[in-house]
Formats: C-alpha cells, structure tokens, sequence
C-alpha cells in the first residue's frame, strides 16, 4: 500500500493509504482530524471546507495522492496557529463567530470560517475589502439557514484580521 | 436584533448586590408577586441529586376565546403534548457536582434549536450559578419517560420549563439546608449568591463545592418548593451565546459520524435505483469484498452494505455494485401522475352557506411540490450489535421508539439496547425517525462488527424523508364587503406520524394496519395546529390524507407554512376585492390581540405601503402557533436584470431584498437563541416558496445533492433582515425552532403576487420551470467523488 505523506496542521504526516483516497477520508476516517464535514462529497456543499497552501480547498475532490510532501493542509483545527495563536486562542476570525453567535447546529460552521478566512485572504491580495457581492457568491451552505449572522461575522471578523 | 418594550421582570424584589432570596416558605413572597408550591424530590447520591417530575398543567389559555373558537385555539398541539405527559411522567435530575457546578441530562435532542443553551440558562437562573457552570448533555433513551422523550412540535422549552425550574429549586434549597448546618445560621436568613455561594448575613461565605455532599441524601425524600410565577430575570430573558459556539467554530463539537468508537468502521449502503426499491440479488458479491478497503459486504432488503476503511473506500465499492432490484412502490410515477391521484382524493368541498344576491365569491387553488428536510448531517449512526447486547449512537428525536424497534429488529430484550442520543447537524423533521439508526443496528448484526453508518447525500436526497406534497383549496363567500365563509381544504401525501408521541406504544398505535392509527394523528395534529385567526365568519379547515406510499415526516413543520401560504394568498386577493390596503384589512378582521401586536410591529418597522418600484413589492402575513404570534413584512425584487442574474449551478429568480419579523413567544428565555431560529426559519420560507423541492420521475426523485436541491444560498439570502422580539408578560415559553417558517413563505408568497400581478398556483414558484440541472445517473446510486479540488482553490 502506498505511503502518502503531506504537511497537515504544523506537521508532517505519513499514511499508508492507496493514492485516489481523497483528502477528507484520510483526515477524517484515517487521521481522526473531523473538524472537516462531510455533506456531499462531490464539492457542491462545502461543509469540508480547509486550505491548501494558504488557499481554500475542498478536500472531497482531492486525491490524497496528488498531495506533495510540502504541501500544507490547514483544517479548522489548525486555523488558530496560522495566526500565531496559542493554547484556548482562537483565529480572529472564530472570534467574530463567537461574538455573533452564527452557529446554529454548528455542522457547516468549520468549512464556513475557513471559506471565510480565505475570502478575506483572496480580496486583500486584489487589494480590496470584502463586499456583498463577494458575500454573495460564497457557495458553502447552512441549512440552519444562519446567513445574516455569517455576513455580519465576516465583515467583523475581516476587521479583526 | 432589537428586544422592545421591559425586559421581561416581573418586578420581583432583587437586592443590588444581585443576591436572590430562597425560595420563600408557603405565604410568603412580597405580596405582588404569585408564587406557587410543587413537589420535587432529593434523591440519595454522592452528591446532591435534585429531582422533578415532568409534571406541570398549564393553565387554560388565556388569550381572548373568541366566539366560535377553532379547536387550536383553545387546546393546541403544544397543549397536547404537554398534557399526554402528566399521567406518566417520571423524574428529570439536577446533580450538583463536586465542582459546585450542576450537570442535567436533558431528555430531547439537541440539533441547532438551541434548547442545551435555553435549559442550563434556566438552571442557571434558579440556582446562582454562572451558565458555564451548568453542563447540559442529552439523555439516552429512557423507556420509563414514556411520552416524555419526543423532541418536536417546537415543545421543549414549553414542556420541559417548569419541571427544570423545579429541580433546580428543589437543589438550591438543599444547598441552603446544607449550609445553615454548617455555618449554624437559621436557613431563612441565608442568600445565594451569583456564582454558585452561599452567604451568611456576617459575610461568611461557602461554596456549592464545599456544599454538595453534605447536602446529598442517603434516602429520597420529597420537598415542596415555591416558585414565582416568572423568574427574575438574571439569567432568562437575556441574550446568550450558544453553549457550544466553541466547540462548533473549533471543530470539536462531535456529530455522530465524528464519533470514535472501537471497530465502528465506515460503512454505506448501495440502493435501488426506484424509490423504496428492494434488493433481489447481487451480481458481483466476491468483487466488491475485493475493493480496496473493504473488511465486509451484507445482502439487506434496503440495499447491499459495505464497510470500509474509509468512507472514500464505502463511495467507490457502492459504486460498483451489480445488483437486481424489486421495484418501489412508485415505479413509473411522477409528480403529474401523484397529483392527479391526490386530485382524485379530494373530498367534496362543505357546502357554502345558500348564496343570496350580491355575494361574491373568492377561490384559489394551490399545489405544493415535494420537499427534503435535508440535515447537513445526513442520517447516520454508529452501531454495536452483539450477540446479548446491543449499543447505538445517532441524533435521535423519539429515542425510546427507536429502541424498542432496533431491539425487535436485532432481535433483543429492549433493556439489552442502549440508545445514545447524539447532537445532530439539523434536522428540520428528519430525525424524528431513526431509518439511519435501525439500519446500522441491522447491518452491524449482519455483518458481525460494529459499524459507523453513513447516507451519502444522494441517498438522502432521493431516499430520504420528504415533506408530502398537497394540495390547498380555498373557497370563500363575501357578502357586500364582509367575508361571511372562509373554508379550506388541505389534500395531502400522508405525513407520516409512526414515530407516535415518543413512546413505543403510541407508534405501535400509529403503525396500525391500514394506516388508520396514523390517520387518527394526522388528523389530530393538523385539528390542534390550524386556525384562521380572522373573523371570517364561518370557518372550516380539513385534511385529507391520501398514499401511504411515500417516505415522509415533518419539515420545519407540518401543514402551517402550507396552510398559511394558501390563506394568506386569498386573505391579499380579498382585501383586493374590498378595495382595502392589505395591512388595513388584515389589522381589522384579526381576532387575536397578540397576533394584531405584531402585525403593528411590522408594517411600523418595516415601513409598510411605502413606495417601491416597478417588478418590486412587500408582502405582508402574520401566523398563530407554538403559544405565540408572529408576522413579517417583505420586500421582494422580481425585475427581470435581477430574476435573470447569474450563479453557476444555481437558482437565482426574485430575490427577497429585505425581511422585517416580529415575533411574540411568550417568556422568552433567550432571546439571541430565539432571533437565531427566526433567522433561520426566514430562509426556509424563502425557500419554500421560491427554489426548494424535489421532482418526482419515473419513480425516482431527480435532485441528489446541493447543487440540484436548491435550499436558500447566500445568493438568495436577503441582504437585510430585521427580528423583533416583542414584549410579553406572559408567565409560559412559546416555541421558537419551526415559528420562523410560516409567516414568512406567506409573507414572500404575497409579495410575489403583489409584484408579478400573478397569484401563484404551485410553490415554489419554479417547480414547473425546465430543470435547472442535469439529473445525475441512478445506477450507480451515487456520483464519483471529484478529484479537480486543487484547481479550485481560491
């Protein structure tokens, strides 16, 4: 069985696993790294929602194979230590999640923070700030239907990165 | 969020300090303020255990009764379910750990509603302690709970609020025995104090973890306690956050899926390619037990489940399987041909009072489609089948009935079957039933091994539990400008009621032969839930259920979001008739002081019969259930350079640009929580009437998953929505989980017509539109995984 081996979290990890698993499996059924859900798994509902080098991903349409060793897998696990939080801190932007309560089941909210994190990311290096328009487009679903709270944590939580 | 009006106190005396006087001994209080005695019990433990009964009759209704009062109105559903509760409850426990904090296990299911964060609020409020310090878990199935252990109705809080009151009463005046024992002070002059203290009137001060197990019982013994009639307030009545906010954004908080238990691998089914279609025989067994991963393969009349190493693996041994299946009991049906057999069903309409002269009569037809419940977490479940024993995990609704049927399936004495209550991602209906839970339990005696049991969202989509499609027919008779009938006729799919009131014996009562058990509760549910709450003269609201052949339950509701959208409708169409603006004529027949007050609230707010363009509008509706009021104006935009804006894999259409909600729930216990559910249930009733349902063909629903199920995205969302919480002096909660829903699908439904000039005769208003997607295969029953992630990144 092939090794595959990947960044995930700050570390280096190293599974015996065959290529074409995709990414969420590993993570979840192999890793015990759950923060990431399964919703479809086809990448319509985004609930799996992580980052790849920085950029948002959905690990249900990844091949762990096509993962390079260096390649940096960040969950919503990891999500406080790429700001340099430590201990019980959080990201900024899981701060402005709790500040406006917008879990309901709570089921979707990992791969909504994420996609968050990485929507703010992607309008500063267009050099710009986050609008509806954006608010607008983003495709992970909430069927508690917690949307308004989402908008109103995003916006503050890009105030807080 | 605004919260109007008095916080909700009740004026009780409260010191400065924040300091809370004991429960006052019979004739006490301060003389304005009723407070009345219950029994509890303190039960022998380790530490102090405090018990209740799930006992408490609430008082008659005491809204205005109008003259001829439809059945809800004086006796409704909540009523129902509170009262089937009396005769058999058994005790719910507070314990006070050795921390000093109290731990509850509450005996519902927790899936988003927010009722963990609502119940420990009101321990906490009773017994001093900060809410972090009260540790609400849910309880396993407990059989003795008889009807006690039904999550659903939007009836927690209403049913489970005095009984927690009690218990946490009955703790805190043991803490205070406990305490004057050893301080040596009289109990009366003792005060908790907010962070779980006891203090004495010179200062000294002790602790509920220094207290509690001088305060524990060797033998139970029965205490009655007082209780103001409302509580104080420091804790109930203000906005809290979630519980489990942190545990939800860090990824801890655990669903069943994320659970680990020993050798529960992860296990899918292969199902027929027709709905309820069941297994013949399969091909190619040895080549699917070969697939990489894959520890078992089991032949089960559902379907052929595999297990795997992982869920990646379950998706592509699924995906081979060569089977032959039996056909549904739908085969070959599609919506045209369910609806003309619903058509067939429908009852003569009552016959309309004998028309004079110079009546006018106003009528209209509506047809809502199929819908899916569709919980993010699909159904699931994590089950251990032994030979004496057996153990389940899942996000479970009516426990005690999934026990006692998991038994008889495996095969054991229901007390060798362990139920555990699991949180669940949503719900919406869905887990009411427990087809996930009794499948894994199956599939584990099967194969002989534990089993972590997962539908993948095709099978939820198209196998799942789906709202039932129906039909609504109004027929009303004015005479000059006064409406002097007002009848309709609701024709439905059956709703399925088997999951009974909790109990193994009222769903064995609803499984009946013939479907007449289950008859006698849709028929119930439906007479305690519905009311026209105008003076419309004489009123007349039925059911008719027909088909038993379909895979139904409750969808963020029942029949109201239906029944509210149909009447509403007409309500608009015969203001119209009259020549009244449609708030006016609403405000004028309305029968009910607390539904009026929030109608008020929101055409105040929202600034009803402004000016709006052309192709925009508001709508405006209102609703009365779950021992509450709400209404909510909107405006909705349906011009063409909006109807028409792109998303890829996506429905776009009229777009609901602003939302204003009022809702009156009574004693509200929290109020972001409660903001939070009508947030939500905003966006179902968008969905509802605009983009949401499932199309049944050849026997086959079509949708499979997120990107042909069009439940309200951020696109559709409205960019501003407004809740107000409205004042209430009321001593009894209301529900809050499915209030959100009906008032608004009806509130869109209007603005629709108002902005199209066409009254819409099928929701949502896009079902007969040409498919947006391309239905995905149903051999194999489930899509390839993608594998283009990295191209996607952003």
């Amino acid at each position: 069985m092939p090794t595959q081996t990947f960044r995930l979290n700050g570390e280096t990890v190293t599974v015996d696993v065959e290529d074409d698993v995709r990414v969420l499996w590993v993570l979840r059924d192999l890793l015990g790294v759950v923060g990431p859900k399964y919703g479809c798994g086809i990448n319509v509902c985004k609930a799996c929602t992580s980052h790849v080098n920085g950029r948002a991903f959905n690990p249900c349409a990844v091949r762990v194979g096509d993962l390079a060793d260096d390649d940096e897998v960040t969950t919503i696990e990891g999500l406080p230590a790429t700001v340099g939080a430590t201990g019980d801190e959080l990201h900024p932007m899981q701060e402005a999640w709790l500040e406006h309560d917008v879990a309901q089941c709570g089921y979707c909210q990992p791969g909504q923070i994420m996609a968050a994190v990485a929507l703010v990311g992607k309008a500063r290096r267009e050099g710009r700030t986050i609008t509806d328009a954006d608010l607008d487009g983003i495709r992970n679903i909430c069927r508690c239907g917690t949307y308004t709270r989402i908008r109103e944590a995003i916006v503050d939580g890009e105030g807080r990165m | 969020m605004t919260i109007t009006g008095p916080a909700g106190s009740t004026g009780l005396g409260q010191d400065q300090a924040g300091r809370t006087t004991p429960p006052a001994p019979e004739g006490a209080g301060n003389g304005t303020v009723s407070r009345r005695g219950f029994l509890g019990f303190v039960l022998g433990g380790a530490t102090l255990v405090a018990a209740a009964p799930f006992v408490e009759a609430p008082p008659a209704a005491a809204d205005g009764i109008p003259t001829l009062p439809q059945p809800a109105e004086i006796y409704d559903l909540n009523d129902f379910l509170t009262h089937i509760s009396i005769p058999t409850s058994q005790l719910i426990t507070i314990t006070i750990d050795e921390d000093g904090g109290a731990s509850f296990a509450l005996p519902r299911a927790e899936v988003g509603q927010g009722i963990t964060t609502s119940t420990a609020m009101i321990i906490a409020e009773e017994l001093d302690l900060p809410l972090e310090k009260v540790r609400v878990s849910l309880a396993p199935a407990r059989p003795e709970l008889l009807f006690n252990q039904l999550t659903g109705g939007s009836n927690t809080t209403i049913s489970t609020y005095t009984p927690v009151r009690v218990a946490a009463a009955v703790a805190r005046g043991a803490l205070l025995d406990a305490a004057a024992r050893l301080l040596g002070d009289n109990v009366d002059q003792l005060v908790t104090k907010v962070g779980g203290i006891v203090e004495a009137p010179d200062g000294r001060q002790v602790t509920y973890a220094e207290l509690t197990i001088g305060a524990a019982a060797t033998n139970d013994r029965a205490v009655e306690v007082r209780l103001p009639d409302r509580p104080e307030g420091r804790v109930v009545g203000t906005p809290q956050n979630r519980v489990d906010a942190r545990d939800a954004v860090t990824g801890r908080k655990e669903y069943a899926t994320d659970l680990q238990v020993e050798d529960a691998w992860p296990t899918m089914v292969c199902r027929a390619p027709t709905l309820n279609g069941t297994l013949r025989s399969v091909e190619n067994l040895d080549a699917v037990r070969r697939m990489p991963g894959v520890t078992h393969v089991a032949e089960l009349d559902f379907g052929v489940a595999v297990r795997a190493r992982t869920f990646g693996q379950c998706i592509e041994a699924v995906r081979v399987v060569e089977a032959a299946w039996k056909d549904g009991p739908v085969a070959g049906e599609s919506d045209a041909s369910v609806l003309r057999g619903l058509q067939a069903s429908q009852l003569p309409l009552p016959a309309l009072p004998s028309l004079p002269l110079l009546v006018r009569t106003i009528n209209h037809d509506v047809t809502f489609y199929f819908r899916s419940n569709s919980p993010m977490d699909t159904n699931s479940a994590v089950a251990d089948v032994r030979e004496d024993r057996a153990e389940i995990w899942s996000a479970l609704k009516s426990p005690v009935v999934a026990q006692a049927a998991i038994a008889e399936a495996v095969g054991l004495p229901v007390s060798k079957v362990t139920v555990n209550v699991v949180q669940g991602g949503g719900s919406f209906g869905r887990r009411l039933f427990f087809d996930g839970a009794l499948e894994a339990a199956r599939i584990s005696k099967a194969m002989g091994v534990p089993v972590k049991l997962m539908w993948h969202r095709a099978d939820d989509a198209r196998a799942g539990r789906v709202h039932p499609m129906c039909t609504s027919r109004i027929r009303t008779v004015l005479a000059g400008n006064e409406v002097v009938a007002f009848q309709q006729s609701l024709t439905s799919i059956e709703t399925d009621f088997r999951h009974g009131l909790g109990d193994a014996l009222t769903a064995f009562a609803a499984d009946l032969p013939t479907g007449l058990g289950n008859l006698a509760f849709s028929e119930t549910v439906f007479l305690l839930t519905q009311e026209v709450p105008y003076n419309f003269g004489a009123v007349v609201q039925t059911l008719t259920e027909a088909d038993q052949r379909f895979n139904t339950g409750s969808m963020r509701n029942i029949y109201s979001p239906d029944v509210r959208a149909a009447s509403e409708l007409v309500v608009d169409r015969i203001a119209e008739a009259v020549g009244k603006d449609p708030y006016e004529f609403r405000r004028s027949h309305l029968r009910n002081d607390r539904v009026a007050a929030v109608l008020d609230k929101v055409a105040e707010e929202g600034g009803w019969g402004r000016e709006m363009e052309p192709g925009t509008a508001q709508g405006i509706a209102i609703h009365k259930e779950y021992k509450g009021a709400t209404a909510c104006l909107v405006e909705i935009d349906c011009r063409p350079e909006t109807v028409g804006r792109e998303v890829r894999d996506a429905v776009t259409g009229p777009r609901v640009t602003k939302v204003v909600f009022a809702v009156d729930a009574g004693l509200v216990i929290n109020p972001r929580g409660l903001e939070a559910q009508m947030q939500g249930g905003i966006n179902d009733g968008i969905a509802l009437a605009l983009t949401s349902s499932l199309h049944l063909e050849d026997g086959h629903f079509l949708e499979a998953s997120w990107d042909n199920y069009f439940y309200t995205r951020q696109w559709n969302t409205p960019p501003q929505v407004d809740v107000h919480v409205m004042p209430s002096d009321s001593p009894q909660p209301g529900g809050a989980g499915e209030a959100g829903v009906a008032a608004t699908f009806a509130a869109v439904a209007c603005a629709y017509a108002r902005a199209t000039g066409t009254t819409p005769t099928h929701f949502p208003i896009n079902h007969l539109d040409p498919l947006a997607f391309e239905p995905k295969p149903f051999v194999p029953p489930v899509p390839p995984a993608p594998t283009n992630g990295l191209d996607l990144t952003y």
